[in-house]
């Protein structure tokens, strides 16, 4: 177990060693001069000089590289072209909200999905059961930045129960105002990761259902209640788990274009910024932030699987 | 981003579970071929059956559609922001362009940059996992270690990423799918390729002198069709999703081009004014990647394939 823990670890260094690998190659990729391409109309031989010096690409490709990396250990992504504040401290701005979209989403996908999830199952081949199966489809054909705007249209525009757009601080505006402005772009990311997880809910119960164990639970009496909660619904989420580590990209790209839609300016907007711009350390911070979160959050997942059922054995 | 994930199988719809014990009363007597077998298990998958009847009308409009669209999807002397009417069923966007039309013309857009980006994901993802697969060693080694790479990358990231570095455009787009999708396929053909390498019929073809490309080619490609049609199916769905988020961002197709992702860019500034433009190209995404989901989920069912990927 240990050891498994600690295999994965090192592959996590050796995947976040490659994913920054491919960031600094983007940078050089872009076709033609990148200094030419990121001062656009103000180019000047002079000001070319001066940014390509600012941004080390004047020194030889293994110097630039031995650089970046130092640099990233220390936790200076450089500093953006656009703006001029550190590429760190946009994302230091930007990362809570983020992650609050991100967190709020995953809440309100549980909420929905065991459920719905149950529901499906214990009603199997039911109206229920169908009804949750098309609702399901839907979610997951949906794009979800399409379903923020409807969100809007309806609770924003039509009924103005909810501000449309912006982000409340949780520390200055309050825990209402918060979640008032987040719980509609959540909702738009969580309803499509609820869908999916839901079906595997419903699934992971329909099996553990026919099981032994359940079973025998019933053979002693235990009440329905007890035998789904305690015995199933236990069991049938331990696979849930896995799909909900392996389906966090959904929440983090949801994010990332679901800000776009409600002016939320966590790093999916300033990322989508800094292409506009043309600033790239900030395009090169955020999309090495997030892989480094998005590998982490599997190599969690991985770790918590196998407390999570004991009968898991790495070798 | 990934994702291999082996959805549930929807039970009590799959007739496939019959299909080993023998054949169904109703096969006429003879052995029929593969294709009819096929063909009958298909009709019998109703969601499968749903999903080929909704995406053959889907592409029957994308390829006539310039000749069905009401009106030239430019044209723009109509009134501005028109709500729906007889003559405008979809309404009028901020330029007085008919929204029908525009939508009819998107539909091949969508379709090609879907299966073009699902098709070059295939083939180029298909070829590494098979040779990963296949002389396994230091070239598996090698590959899988590039395909954990792209993994890493959420989809969306990663295409937005290289939109970033290439520029936008239709090529590139197409380009940043194929490459944010190849890793499933490689996955797929790898583990695929590594079962079957020690299969009987694979160690007699080798036993007899037939060569590594003779093997692959024969032997081991067309024992995986199944896994990537289905594959292939979810990949067009989600390459179209894909686009229609990169170009909602901005960074898709060519902002000239009459695609469902600008029109829901336009929609979401004019969301207080005109409901139709955020609505009805949101609403022809669904139906388009429903479909395609639809069909892939029942094909999986008929052809008894596991552990493809659903993914965001």
């Amino acid at each position: 177990m240990t050891q498994y823990v600690l295999r994965r670890l090192i592959h996590s260094v050796f995947i976040i060693w490659g994913c920054a690998t491919l960031v600094f190659f983007l940078l050089r990729l872009i076709p033609g001069d990148p200094v030419i391409q990121m001062l656009g109309p103000e180019y000047t031989p002079e000001a070319a000089e001066a940014l390509r010096r600012k941004l080390g690409l004047d020194e030889p490709l293994q110097v630039q590289y031995v650089r970046w990396f130092g640099n990233i250990l220390r936790g200076d992504l450089g500093g953006s072209i656009a703006s001029g504040e550190t590429v760190t401290g946009a994302i230091a701005t930007g990362l809570p909200k983020t992650l609050s979209l991100a967190a709020l989403s995953f809440l309100i996908a549980i909420v929905i999905a065991v459920p719905a999830g149950v529901a499906a199952a214990l009603k199997r081949n039911t109206i229920v059961d169908y009804a949750a199966s098309v609702v399901a489809f839907v979610g997951v054909s949906m794009p979800s930045f399409w379903f923020g705007i409807i969100l809007i249209l309806v609770f924003a525009v039509w009924l103005g129960w909810l501000p449309a757009t912006g982000y409340a601080e949780l520390t200055d505006d309050g825990f209402v105002e918060w979640l008032r402005r987040l719980i509609l772009p959540s909702l738009a990311i969580g309803a499509g990761y609820a869908a999916i997880l839901m079906r595997f809910v419903r699934a992971g119960l329909l099996e553990v259902l026919g099981s032994d164990y359940v079973r025998t639970a019933r053979a002693k009496g235990a009440r329905e209640r007890t035998v789904i909660v305690r015995h199933a619904l236990r069991n049938a989420l331990i696979p849930v788990v896995t799909i909900a580590g392996i389906q966090l990209a959904l929440l983090l790209s949801g994010a990332v274009v679901v800000e776009t839609v409600f002016s939320i300016r966590g790093i999916g907007r300033i990322l989508v910024g800094a292409i506009f711009d043309r600033d790239y350390p900030m395009v090169q911070g955020v999309i090495l932030l997030v892989a480094v979160i998005f590998v982490l959050a599997n190599l969690v997942v991985d770790i918590v699987y196998t407390f999570l059922d004991p009968r898991i054995h790495y070798g | 981003m990934a994702r291999v994930v082996s959805a549930p199988a929807v039970e009590g719809v799959s007739p496939v579970g019959q299909a080993g014990v023998g054949p169904p009363a109703d096969l006429p007597v003879g052995s029929p071929s593969g294709g009819s077998r096929f063909w009958r298990r298909l009709r019998r998958e109703r969601k499968a059956f749903v999903g080929l009847v909704l995406i053959a009308l889907l592409a029957v409009v994308a390829v006539i559609g310039p000749a069905v669209a009401p009106h030239h999807p430019d044209a723009d002397d109509f009134g501005i922001l028109e709500p729906p009417s007889l003559a405008h069923p979809m309404g009028t966007d901020s330029f007085g362009r008919d929204l029908f039309s525009r939508m009819i013309i998107g539909t091949r857009v969508s379709f090609s940059v879907g299966i073009v980006a699902a098709a070059a994901a295939l083939v180029v993802g298909g070829l590494l996992g098979l040779l990963a697969g296949y002389y396994g060693r230091w070239v598996d080694s090698l590959i899988s270690r590039a395909i954990d790479l792209l993994w890493a990358f959420p989809v969306i990231i990663l295409a937005v990423g290289l939109v970033a570095v290439f520029g936008a455009g239709f090529r590139n787009v197409t380009l940043a799918i194929a490459v944010a999708y190849l890793d499933d396929f490689a996955r797929i053909v790898r583990a695929e390729t590594l079962g079957l390498r020690e299969q009987d019929f694979t160690l007699a073809a080798r036993a007899l002198g037939a060569t590594d490309r003779r093997i692959m080619g024969r032997h081991i490609l067309p024992n995986m069709v199944a896994p990537l049609i289905v594959q292939a199916t979810f990949a067009v769905g989600l390459g179209i999703l894909s686009e229609s988020t990169l170009t909602f961002l901005g960074l898709g197709v060519n902002p000239a081009t009459p695609t469902w992702g600008l029109a829901l860019n336009e929609g979401r500034d004019f969301v207080r004014q005109a409901w139709w433009i955020s609505v009805f190209p949101g609403l022809a995404i669904v139906l388009t990647v429903m479909s395609l989901n639809l069909f892939g989920d029942g094909l999986r069912d008929a052809l008894d394939v596991k552990g493809v990927a659903e993914r965001a």
